[in-house]
């Protein structure tokens, strides 16, 4: 198990630098998501980069996107997303949900 | 207060359920409450470095360094159990002989206790390292709810140990005779689950395509944000969407340890 995931993580991340893959910027402060709602291009694989500007972590989580992250307060996240069918995916800082939720809407 | 209740609830339930599940499963085995007390240990004060470490880890591998981590330990936690069940393929019935007994193979016993340690540290890692996050962010941000805030923590945290304790307390139940083939068939779904998520986490830093994401949606049936999900995922690395790279890994951990526990058993069967 251990050699052949070491196989493909070579293989694949090699294959993953030769294609451009399109960045989406998000940002949190004080506990909210900027833009609310995320265009991004369907049916291919996209970077979303999470700014959290405010002082305390955030879990940067979207059940829809199969994504779960922490982001330390004051940094950027990074996490890819897709292949994504055209649709709406609900994301939400899992620490502060109340106020921190958004969509990523694909088209 | 319910909120943040709440919250650590849900972070402990998985750990608790593995736990509950490597109890259970190392029932006979002289001396494993030491060892599942030290697991338990190590992977607390893990948690505690992880979550302080947790802005330097995020910046390691070009920012992946979180999801790398994850599905390393996540990896090592299903070779143990991969390691544990195959072990017991062979030593289960001679455990099931003498169950509360001193006796069987007290060395090898000590070395199947060993790996079930780590997978013990593992559980609690990942989720220990989350609620520390998220319990140092109220503590930082002050106000007068931060009183009531770490007493819902303590609240979650004895709900969630609770749930793991009667997992444990009711497999104990089941007739010794099935016993450890319920425990190896739980054992074996837990590590195949947690392959499923370490995919899941290479998906994310983008090291492994998602393949035909998602294969299907039961969100509407089970929610993973709902307890059932939650703990479906902590059993069996439940997700309501899976892509089709994490089922590829649930499956090829399934089969990779269902042939070795046959083969042990085999061999030990017919020996050379």
């Amino acid at each position: 198990m251990p050699r052949l995931a070491a196989a493909l993580l070579m293989s694949v991340s090699l294959g993953a630098f030769a294609a451009e893959v399109p960045e989406f910027a998000l940002s949190l402060e004080a506990h909210e998501f900027s833009p609310g709602r995320l265009e991004v291009p369907a049916g291919k694989k996209v970077k979303l980069v999470v700014e959290n500007k405010d002082a305390t972590p955030e879990e940067f989580e979207s059940e829809a996107l199969r994504v779960e992250k922490v982001i330390p307060g004051k940094s950027k996240g990074i996490v890819y997303v897709g292949p994504l069918k055209p649709g709406e995916y609900r994301f939400i800082g899992e620490y502060n949900e109340k106020t921190a939720h958004g969509v990523v809407v694909a088209k | 207060m319910f909120g943040t209740a709440l919250i650590v609830f849900r972070e402990v339930l998985e750990a608790a359920l593995i736990v509950g599940i490597v109890s259970a499963a190392t029932r006979g085995i002289p001396g494993r409450a030491r060892w599942i007390a030290a697991g338990i240990a190590a992977g607390i004060a893990g948690s505690l470095a992880v979550a302080y470490g947790a802005e330097g880890l995020s910046q390691l591998a070009q920012g992946m360094g979180q999801e790398l981590f994850n599905a390393s330990i996540l990896g090592i936690a299903v070779a143990m159990l991969a390691w544990h069940n195959i072990w017991m393929s062979v030593h289960g019935k001679e455990l099931a002989k003498s169950a509360n007994q001193i006796g069987g193979d007290i060395r090898s016993g000590s070395k199947a206790l060993s790996v079930l340690l780590v997978v013990v540290a593992v559980a609690v890692l990942r989720e220990g390292s989350e609620t520390v996050l998220f319990l140092y962010g109220v503590a930082i941000s002050g106000g007068a709810e931060r009183g009531p805030m770490i007493i819902g923590g303590l609240v979650g945290l004895a709900g969630g140990v609770a749930v793991g304790w009667f997992l444990f307390a009711g497999l104990l139940r089941i007739p010794i005779r099935w016993f450890f083939t319920v425990t190896s068939i739980l054992v074996l779904l837990l590590a195949a689950g947690m392959a499923s998520q370490a995919a899941r986490f290479l998906i994310q830093a983008d090291v492994v395509p998602s393949l035909a994401a998602p294969l299907w949606d039961t969100s509407r049936l089970i929610p993973n944000s709902s307890m059932v999900g939650r703990a479906l995922t902590g059993l069996v690395g439940y997700d309501a969407r899976p892509a089709g790279m994490q089922i590829a890994f649930f499956v090829a951990v399934l089969v990779f340890i269902w042939v070795g526990m046959t083969w042990a058993r085999r061999r030990s069967s017919n020996p050379p």
